[in-house]
């Protein structure tokens, strides 16, 4: 294994369907040898299997959103401050809320299905310091999202001229 | 009311491709192979380190020279990269992007009537920062034939009793060219017996795909005579952050740090703590973005070569620089043709310099599914040329 089969694995990785030319153009190896070192990576079964990463959601299967609720033991100095960042931090988490009544903390959390999001709480969330108890809502149907629905989308705007 | 613009603002040429500029911004669907900068955002534990540092509260002045965490980090940084050795208490200068590096650099030591020599092609910037200072910008060619690097006949050919700098950018932005050790031994032979300055402006050092740069002030010789500029915005898609840094043997630093302190003060405090995080923590993303421009690089100019435009392959930086020579037309022509007919924005070599005439600079730091795009484009719109 070498710095051109690490290459060629992110590459089959990121687009298993590209050609053995191109291949061969993107990573400065022979066509033959492209070959050869593809077959070597799928006997050795560093390559399992060839396969397409599908958006679910798009075909369908709609993403799943939940309401977690948070008991939580303040912390000395930091109050809920320091916990509430740490949490933040998870992409799955899309807001966080410190809150009066039962609980301390509300959470909007989303997952590809419910056993996703059931495993990113009970794996990540509950495990934590300092929390006492978790409540998860799923929820059912989603009106309205802080003002308006899931809308635009991602990329920088560049100027279409630079030095 | 008098004409209050100075001559030297006046003296400025204006920019040569601001119709393109203007007309692409009316148009839709517009791939752009003119950016000089990545199309990756800044890592996230780069922006996370700058947004932390406002939310601490961190949005003052530092001092003159910049944080020093960062230039401690810079100079380990310098040294176990490139061999560099620059004490980050006397010998350096954080600045806003590597443009201010080189215009403190350029003040720094050009008088009235200094010439300064630069090689073409080159980046829009470096004559004007000359005129500015009060210099004659003198253009050095580099040919084609020789990879666009800078050979010592070139040099000699234009070098006189008025030169006293000499600025280097290599890896260059428009052509690519890298210069190997051996290329710049043989340039800083000349340099000493003409008893020159270089600047080095390497904000592309990182983007090297053939070997590993080699630093000018790393030649025998060049370090006392050398300013190495070098900052953020490449390697670690950091361009709006403005952070670059200038490094240079304490008297000249001392120099440029006068001219810093009253013109710019310091670099944005944000941005510098941003920058010492990308130095610390973002080696592994920056290898990810280098490893990518390679592969496009490779497909790109393979295609490139396929379609009818020749293309060395450049072994630096972000940018091919094909000929357009085969097609007739002129590199003015075919940049304003291909916006116009198949929206395929390419800069036209020619606003690099005399010696960039008749090729286009087309920047890779384009995801791959555009850059395949672009060349259908540019592979129909030069069929139908021939028609």
């Amino acid at each position: 294994m070498d710095e051109k089969d690490l290459l060629l694995l992110q590459l089959l990785e990121e687009n298993s369907r590209v050609s053995v030319n191109e291949l061969a153009v993107m990573t400065e190896i022979p066509a033959m040898d492209i070959e050869s070192r593809i077959a070597a990576l799928e006997d050795a079964r560093v390559i399992r299997k060839y396969s397409a990463v599908i958006d679910w959601e798009r075909a369908g299967n709609g993403e799943v959103w939940a309401i977690i609720e948070l008991k939580v033991n303040p912390e000395r100095d930091f109050g809920y401050d320091r916990i509430a960042e740490r949490i933040s931090k998870f992409k799955q988490v899309r807001s966080l809320r410190l809150i009066t009544g039962t609980y301390d903390f509300q959470l909007l959390v989303t997952g590809k299905n419910m056993q996703e999001v059931a495993r990113f709480v009970s794996e990540h969330i509950a495990p934590m310091d300092r929390i006492r108890e978790t409540a998860t809502h799923i929820i059912m149907k989603n009106y309205k999202e802080n003002g308006n629905i899931l809308c635009g989308h991602e990329g920088t705007e560049r100027i279409p001229y630079s030095f | 009311m008098r004409n209050f613009i100075s001559k030297s603002a006046e003296a400025i040429p204006p920019s040569g491709i601001r119709k393109f500029f203007d007309l692409a911004l009316t148009m839709d669907d517009v791939i752009s192979l003119g950016v000089g900068e990545p199309d990756f955002t800044t890592p996230w534990n780069v922006c996370e380190a700058g947004i932390y540092s406002i939310e601490q509260g961190t949005t003052s002045y530092t001092s003159n020279r910049g944080l020093q965490e960062l230039r401690n980090s810079l100079s380990e940084y310098l040294k176990s990269h490139y061999g560099l050795h620059y004490d980050a208490d006397r010998e350096m200068i954080i600045t806003s992007g590597v443009s201010e590096a080189l215009d403190i650099a350029i003040r720094a030591v050009i008088d009235p009537g200094d010439e300064a020599l630069v090689t073409e092609p080159i980046y829009v910037s470096y004559a004007p920062c000359v005129s500015l200072a009060g210099g004659v910008p003198v253009p050095v060619p580099c040919h084609e034939k020789d990879h666009f690097r800078l050979t010592p006949d070139a040099l000699m050919e234009k070098v006189s009793k008025k030169s006293k700098v000499l600025i280097l950018n290599f890896p260059n932005n428009p052509t690519g060219a890298v210069m190997k050790r051996d290329d710049l031994k043989a340039i800083a032979d000349i340099v000493i017996d003409h008893d020159l300055l270089v600047i080095s402006d390497e904000v592309y050092a990182e983007l090297t795909y053939e070997g590993s740069h080699v630093a000018p002030a790393t030649i025998d010789g060049l370090w006392e005579r050398t300013i190495t500029l070098n900052g953020f915005s490449k390697a670690y898609a950091m361009t709006g952050w403005r952070i670059g840094y200038l490094c240079a043997p304490e008297p000249v630093c001392d120099a440029a740090l006068k001219i810093h302190q009253y013109v710019m003060l310091c670099a944005p405090v944000m941005g510098q703590i941003a920058a010492n995080s990308a130095i610390r923590n973002g080696e592994a993303e920056k290898n990810k973005m280098v490893t990518e421009y390679r592969v496009r690089r490779n497909l790109f100019v393979h295609d490139l070569n396929r379609i009818g435009l020749p293309c060395h392959v450049p072994e630096g930086a972000f940018y091919a620089f094909p000929s357009v020579k085969p097609t007739g037309l002129s590199d003015f022509e075919f940049a304003e043709q291909l916006l116009k007919e198949e929206r395929v924005a390419v800069v036209p070599g020619s606003v690099f310099g005399e010696a960039a005439r008749d090729h286009l600079r087309c920047a890779y730091a384009v995801s791959r599914k555009d850059l395949k795009e672009a060349v259908i484009r540019i592979e129909r719109f030069m069929s139908n040329l021939r028609k």
